[in-house]
């Protein structure tokens, strides 16, 4: 079980929670989890079954892309934070 | 009792001293030594060593960790004569300094050979009170402000984030600020873009900032772009020359523009976004750190980028990342303290959190990467932008 940091940008598919528990693990079966349960995620987080270039998965801070992608590790107790683009400044 | 002469004669005794000469050929093989002027103010005003640091000998003992911590690095110590610096190059080593030589003969001496001075650039009193908060900080000084005052810092958008950062870089006496938006006042802007004012509605924005910043401090020139940063316009207006760049921008296209520029022209920037109750910061330094494209290579694509009519901003939100992009400026035009390069800050206002994460340089970067994909800048599809919803 892991926590998962909704970003604000994607609190409207899952009801408006900022955080999440999800089962899972690796960071893809804890997308997975979430898919399931809020699917609209799918087209936020996923392309072509590999993470959308314009969003970050971070655990323990560090950017999943740079340890094993979709599948690093996630250990109880870790933090997924889910991080979209955004561009306001105004 | 020791008379004034003995007690000097017997300092002497007890540091070692370097010629003019031998000082001269320390500053010219830039050894590393810091040359320490103990003199009275007015003394440093009609010139010094170049690159020498000040700090009088009646508050040395106070001021010089703070100007040199690095204990072990070489001090040459002087005064007019090497007497004063004589009994400082003492209490130096008293403080634990471990390789401290007075300048026997001192400035005078240095003078008298023709080697080169400094005659500083001097605040003018009226500066002196409006900085002396400023001048108390160690990392800031006379010379930080001196380096504020020249500096330039250009920023992209008059509106949530450039309000507060633009406020708080020219209270700090930042000489130039440019200021690109295009837009005009609107009353849907007030409730959080603190730069402008209810009778400045209809006003072009970087006329209101120009005559509010430049109200809050005359050292302040503001230079206004009024227009949007496009590929035709982005080239022109970076030509300027600036030190630091705010990337307060509210589109993709614009976000990338400044990045893909940025890494191009080398200048760093300081970029933070708001969303609702979250706020992103971090600093994109060219050869030092990652770029945007490192961190987000493409923008999404406009269908799943956050629209504008369910967006929103809590008025408090872009006060507080602008002022944090404020700082990360200033430290970066004073190149003191840790910059927000190769970390990303998130701030949640609803929770009062601060998440960090980290940010690296990837090779495969299509801007800044070992092999770059992209060398022209790209005119992205404009989405989002809705001039009376800003």
């Amino acid at each position: 079980m892991a926590a998962v940091r909704i970003p604000p940008t994607l609190r409207a598919e899952v009801g408006g929670a900022r955080e999440l528990e999800a089962d899972g693990s690796t960071v893809a079966e804890v997308i997975d989890d979430l898919i399931e349960r809020y699917p609209p995620l799918a087209s936020q987080l996923l392309q072509d079954g590999e993470l959308a270039p314009f969003v970050n998965v971070y655990v323990g801070g560090e950017d999943v892309r740079t340890r094993d992608g979709l599948e690093t590790e996630v250990s109880a107790g870790d933090q997924l934070i889910l991080l979209p683009a955004m561009a306001g400044g105004n | 009792m020791a008379t004034y002469r003995e007690l000097l004669a017997q300092v002497k005794t007890e540091i070692d001293e370097v010629s003019s000469i031998e000082a001269h050929e320390r500053l010219e093989s830039s050894d590393g030594s810091i040359f320490v002027d103990v003199r009275e103010p007015d003394e440093w005003d009609e010139g010094h060593i170049p690159g020498a640091v000040y700090t009088g000998r009646g508050r040395l003992e106070q001021r010089i960790e703070g100007l040199v911590p690095d204990k072990s690095r070489p001090l040459v110590v002087y005064c007019s004569a090497g007497s004063r610096s004589a009994f400082a190059a003492k209490v130096l080593e008293e403080l634990g300094y471990l390789n401290v030589v007075n300048l026997a003969g001192g400035f005078s001496d240095w003078k008298r050979n023709g080697f080169e001075t400094t005659i500083p650039r001097t605040l003018s009193p009226e500066q002196r009170s409006r900085y002396s908060r400023h001048l108390l900080i160690p990392e800031v000084g006379e010379e930080g402000q001196q380096r504020l005052l020249d500096a330039r810092v250009l920023l992209v958008g008059a509106g949530g984030l450039g309000s507060p950062a633009s406020l708080y870089l020219a209270a700090a006496g930042v000489g130039t600020l440019g200021i690109v938006d295009a837009d005009v006042v609107d009353e849907s802007n007030l409730q959080r873009q603190i730069v402008h004012s209810t009778d400045r509605l209809g006003e072009p924005k970087v006329e209101s900032a120009k005559r509010t910043l430049e109200a809050l401090n005359p050292d302040v020139r503001v230079v206004p772009f009024q227009e949007r940063l496009t590929s035709e316009n982005v080239d022109r207006i970076l030509a300027e020359g600036w030190d630091v760049i705010v990337d307060g921008a509210d589109n993709f296209p614009t976000r990338y523009l400044v990045n893909d520029a940025s890494v191009w022209s080398g200048i760093p920037v300081v970029h933070g976004s708001i969303f609702r109750f979250e706020g992103q910061v971090t600093v994109f330094a060219p050869g030092v750190g990652p770029c945007y494209r490192c961190l987000f290579p493409q923008p999404p694509p406009p269908e799943l980028a956050p629209s504008c009519a369910e967006g929103g901003v809590l008025g408090v939100l872009p006060g507080i990342i602008g002022s944090i992009q404020a700082n990360e400026a200033l430290k970066l035009i004073l190149d003191r303290g840790d910059s927000l390069a190769g970390r990303l800050l998130l701030f949640d206002a609803l929770g009062t959190t601060l998440d960090e994460v980290s940010v690296r340089r990837n090779p495969d970067c299509p801007v800044c990467g070992d092999h770059p994909t992209i060398t022209e800048y790209i005119d992205y599809v404009e989405f989002c932008n809705a001039p009376v919803h800003h």
